[in-house]
């Protein structure tokens, strides 16, 4: 095993790996996920987390899905039960954070620029300019987007996925990559079903079973305050199950970190 | 897109291979990727050389690996193939599966030019 590069070179292996190419050059045998350096982050990340016996949630969605919403009629729903923080990840502007912070709740703004995803060191940074002392849950809304967000892992725990009613039920088929990373997904938004005939729920779980993810899946709406006691009585749910494996010295990677990754070290 | 984020992860991991093996450069990298990964292996292409101006892999062929979709029933425990938006098992239908390959962005592999005297004591 070399230590420095974290290559999987073990006696067995090392002549396969360092069979010469050609006179003056060599072939090594790497097998790490590239994403490695995020992923380690994102370990320190929830050790953060742990250790204050923090449950960390990563919101995912299309940009205007309800996130900020959804964390607005959840933050009011909790104040008196829990102490909440929010990290907002967006291209541009702290509205989202001021949203937020209007409830009496603290909330850092990531402006990300150009990036379209929030990762590991960005909310790394984040939590340290942040007070974490006595903080029950950490909601990270990462920026709009249903494409790269769910490839970065940033020590959260869960992820939430949402998927508004106006957006289409074949979503999940259209992104597997994201629906596949939910640790629930939220119809959201639907009070506005009954103008939009063409949105079948029970279609948006099938295909998200398709992806073989056997998630939650709750409907609610957050501005007419419809479903919202089964996403409650699920986030108090998770929040004890994080206490009693932080109890353990044990934790929980999301959905999103691929366990394939390990397998195929062990096959490879 | 994050495709340059993910050859800037790329060039990293690459540089450290360089620096540990003591070589002068990579001349080929071989990167697996399953479709599930959500990296675009064209974007990907495009990205690299971009990412890799100036550096010690500049001139190095990537070679990008399509890794298929594969599953393990957990009700059947056939092994079949999959698509990205069906994950199901293809033998009983149950989509209560494993992925075993396709969502993977893996580094298996780089081509080091290292000096001759390095070499001849391998
Ligand atoms: N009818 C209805 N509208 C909603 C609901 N939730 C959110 N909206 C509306 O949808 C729009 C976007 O909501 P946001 O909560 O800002 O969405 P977001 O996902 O945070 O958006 P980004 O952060 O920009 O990605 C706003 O106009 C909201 O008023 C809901 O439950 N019902
Ligand atoms: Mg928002
Ligand atoms: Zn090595
Ligand atoms: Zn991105
Ligand atoms: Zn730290
Ligand atoms: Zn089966």
């Amino acid at each position: 095993m070399c230590d420095t590069c974290g290559c999987n070179l073990t006696p067995g292996n090392r002549h396969l790996a360092f069979k010469p190419v050609a006179p003056g050059s060599t072939a090594v045998s790497v097998l790490k996920n590239l994403l490695a350096k995020n992923d380690d982050q994102a370990t320190h990340n929830r050790e953060h987390f742990d250790r204050r016996g923090i449950l960390a949630l990563n919101l995912m969605s299309s940009p205007g899905s309800g996130k900020t919403a959804l964390l607005e009629a959840t933050l009011a729903a909790l104040k008196d039960e829990f102490t909440c923080a929010v990290i907002e990840g967006d291209l541009e502007t702290e509205n989202d954070a001021l949203r937020i912070r209007a409830l009496g709740v603290q909330a850092h703004q990531i402006v990300t620029g150009t990036a379209c995803h929030l990762d590991a060191h960005l909310v790394h940074d984040a939590l340290h300019r942040m007070n974490l002392d006595g903080v029950d849950i950490l909601f990270i809304e990462n920026v709009g987007n249903l494409v790269c967000p769910a490839s970065f892992d940033l020590g959260q725990h869960l992820n939430v996925t949402l998927l508004s009613v106006t957006e289409g039920d074949d979503k999940p088929a259209k992104y597997p990559v994201m629906f596949r990373a939910a640790d629930a997904m939220l119809l959201t938004k639907t009070d506005l079903l009954a103008v939009l005939d063409d949105f079948d729920p029970d279609k948006a779980e099938a295909h998200l079973r398709n992806l073989a993810n056997p998630a939650p899946v709750m409907r609610l709406s957050a501005r007419r305050a419809l479903g919202m006691d089964a996403w409650l009585a699920w986030l108090r749910n998770e929040l004890a199950a994080q206490r009693a494996r932080v109890k353990h010295g044990q934790t929980r990677r999301p959905a999103i970190q691929p366990d394939g990754a390990q397998l195929h070290r062990a096959t490879a | 897109m994050h495709e340059l984020a993910v050859a800037q992860a790329l060039i990293e991991q690459v540089g450290d291979v360089i620096r540990q093996h003591r070589a002068q450069r990579a001349t080929r990298i071989r990167v697996r990727i399953g479709p599930l990964a959500g990296v675009v292996p064209e974007l990907l292409g495009n990205a690299f050389p971009l990412a890799a101006t100036g550096s010690r892999m500049e001139h190095a062929v990537l070679d990008l690996v399509a890794a298929p979709i594969t599953v393990r029933c957990e009700t059947c425990d056939a092994e079949t193939e999959a698509t990205m938006n069906r994950l199901v098992c293809a033998a009983c239908g149950d989509w209560h599966t494993r992925i075993i390959s396709g969502d993977e962005l893996l580094l298996e592999s780089v081509e080091l030019e290292t000096t001759p005297s390095l070499t001849s004591g391998l």
